[in-house]
């Protein structure tokens, strides 16, 4: 445990501080040794272990599936296909399912959606301490393992689902069926005038909503992530609270991770279905 | 937890990734998979071609096999019919060949009679004249009274 010498809340305040990396106040470029440090770096910084854990992720994802997918026979499909196989005809089904539309780009990001969320939020079930002790033995003070706890991880997601929603919105419906939708719903009058007064109130309902679903998506996801990574830490602490209560916080530890097996699916899957339905209501008219 | 250019980087990963799936990864597999079910469905097709090829085959075995049977019946009714004829035809020439034989039979049963008979009359014919002779007794000019010898002999 990284904690001996520090009080509960430096230890978590140590886990959820991310390793940050950008201009110091004095104008020197560099890593953040305190969270007081990366929070005056502002927005011009990065956070370099959520960058490397998901980008490790995503490139260990599209490197099996690309092996699969290169090894992909007609004939008998051994092992790993046919484990990507299966994902990938999950997803199409899923696809099939929610998307009426023809697009060839939804599955795909279906599919990258649900396996990489999937995969950093996996990073959750590492016991809390391990990767970051690890990184303390090469002079790293701060490691987040869990990419899908960074806002800005989930934000990135969600802003590039909605980038595509409102391109094929403009693309299939065009700017002007784009803009009718976010203005002459969902209340209508036949008389100009009634109308005219509308459009007003019904832009601010319509533009609150898709402004609402991008950041539907990222805190859904960032929020379930996070009060997990929050239990696990919180459990972390009672290791140091002597032999009874370290072995109850075993036990809850356990309990815990088992449960968020079920949560760590359901988020990518939740992700991914509301990605696809989204897509879905902007190649469609309502 | 500060919202910061990780988001740009994040971003642009996510691009990259969905990028990346849908050129390598979606296509090729999804690729396979449409191939592989094409596949499938021809040889299940071609299975029940051939299936019902085989209950053709088998008609026609049936037919081949009916017409053949019915084929040698008929040879058989023929053969039969063929070897009736001839016994028949045996019998006939039998009976025609008895027939024959016994009509030559006849005949030379009454040539050998008339023969016989012929025989008889001339023997008759010399006995009468030897009786004349010797009744008479004596010298008969037998040229001169060969007439009335002869016709002595005829009615006999």
């Amino acid at each position: 445990m990284a904690g001996d010498t520090l009080t509960s809340s430096e230890y978590i305040k140590h886990h959820l501080t991310n390793l940050t990396f950008g201009q110091h106040a004095d104008g020197t470029l560099g890593i953040a040794h305190t969270s007081a440090e990366a929070a005056e770096m502002g927005f011009w910084a990065i956070h370099l272990d959520t960058m490397f854990w998901s980008l490790l992720l995503g490139v260990l994802f599209l490197y099996f599936f690309k092996k699969a997918a290169d090894t992909a026979t007609t004939g008998v499909p051994g092992g790993l296909q046919n484990f990507c196989e299966w994902i990938v005809e999950f997803i199409d089904e899923s696809v099939r399912g929610s998307f009426t539309s023809k697009n060839v780009l939804v599955a795909p990001l279906a599919l990258t959606i649900f396996i990489w969320i999937f995969l950093m939020n996996l990073m959750d079930l590492v016991p809390v301490d391990v990767i970051p002790l690890i990184a303390g033995w090469f002079g790293i003070h701060f490691m987040k393992v869990v990419p899908s706890t960074d806002p800005n991880a989930t934000f990135g997601m969600a802003i590039g689902v909605f980038g595509l929603m409102l391109f094929y919105s403009i693309k299939v419906k065009c700017l002007s069926g784009f803009m009718g939708e976010l203005t002459f719903m969902p209340f209508t009058s036949k008389n100009p005038v009634v109308q005219a007064i509308f459009i007003p109130i019904n832009f601010l309902l319509e533009f609150v909503s898709l402004i609402a679903k991008p950041i539907s998506l990222a805190l859904r996801l960032f929020g379930n992530m996070y009060a997990g990574e929050m239990i696990f830490i919180l459990i972390a602490i009672m290791y140091n609270a002597g032999a009874v209560l370290g072995l109850f916080g075993g036990a809850l530890q356990l309990g815990w991770a088992i449960f968020h097996i079920l949560i760590i699916t359901l988020q990518a899957f939740i992700f991914m279905t509301l990605a696809i339905v989204y897509m879905d209501m902007a190649h469609n008219e309502h | 937890m500060n919202i910061n250019l990780t988001l740009f980087g994040q971003l642009i990963s996510f691009g990259v990734f969905v990028w990346f799936t849908l050129k390598y990864v979606w296509t090729p597999i999804m690729g396979a998979l449409e191939e592989r079910r094409s596949g499938i469905a021809d040889s299940l097709s071609a299975a029940e071609k051939g299936k019902h090829d085989e209950e053709l085959a088998r008609q026609h075995a049936k037919e081949i096999l009916l017409e053949a049977k019915n084929q040698a019946s008929e040879i058989k009714a023929q053969g039969e019919k063929r070897a009736s004829e001839i016994v028949d035809e045996a019998k006939d020439e039998a009976r025609a060949e008895g027939e024959r034989l016994l009509t030559a039979a006849r005949a030379e049963v009454d040539q050998e009679v008339n023969r016989a008979r012929e025989q008889l009359r001339e023997q008759v014919a010399k006995l009468a004249i030897t009786g004349a002779e010797k009744i008479l007794q004596r010298e008969i000019d037998a040229a001169a009274h060969k007439d009335v010898v002869d016709s002595i002999a005829n009615q006999i």
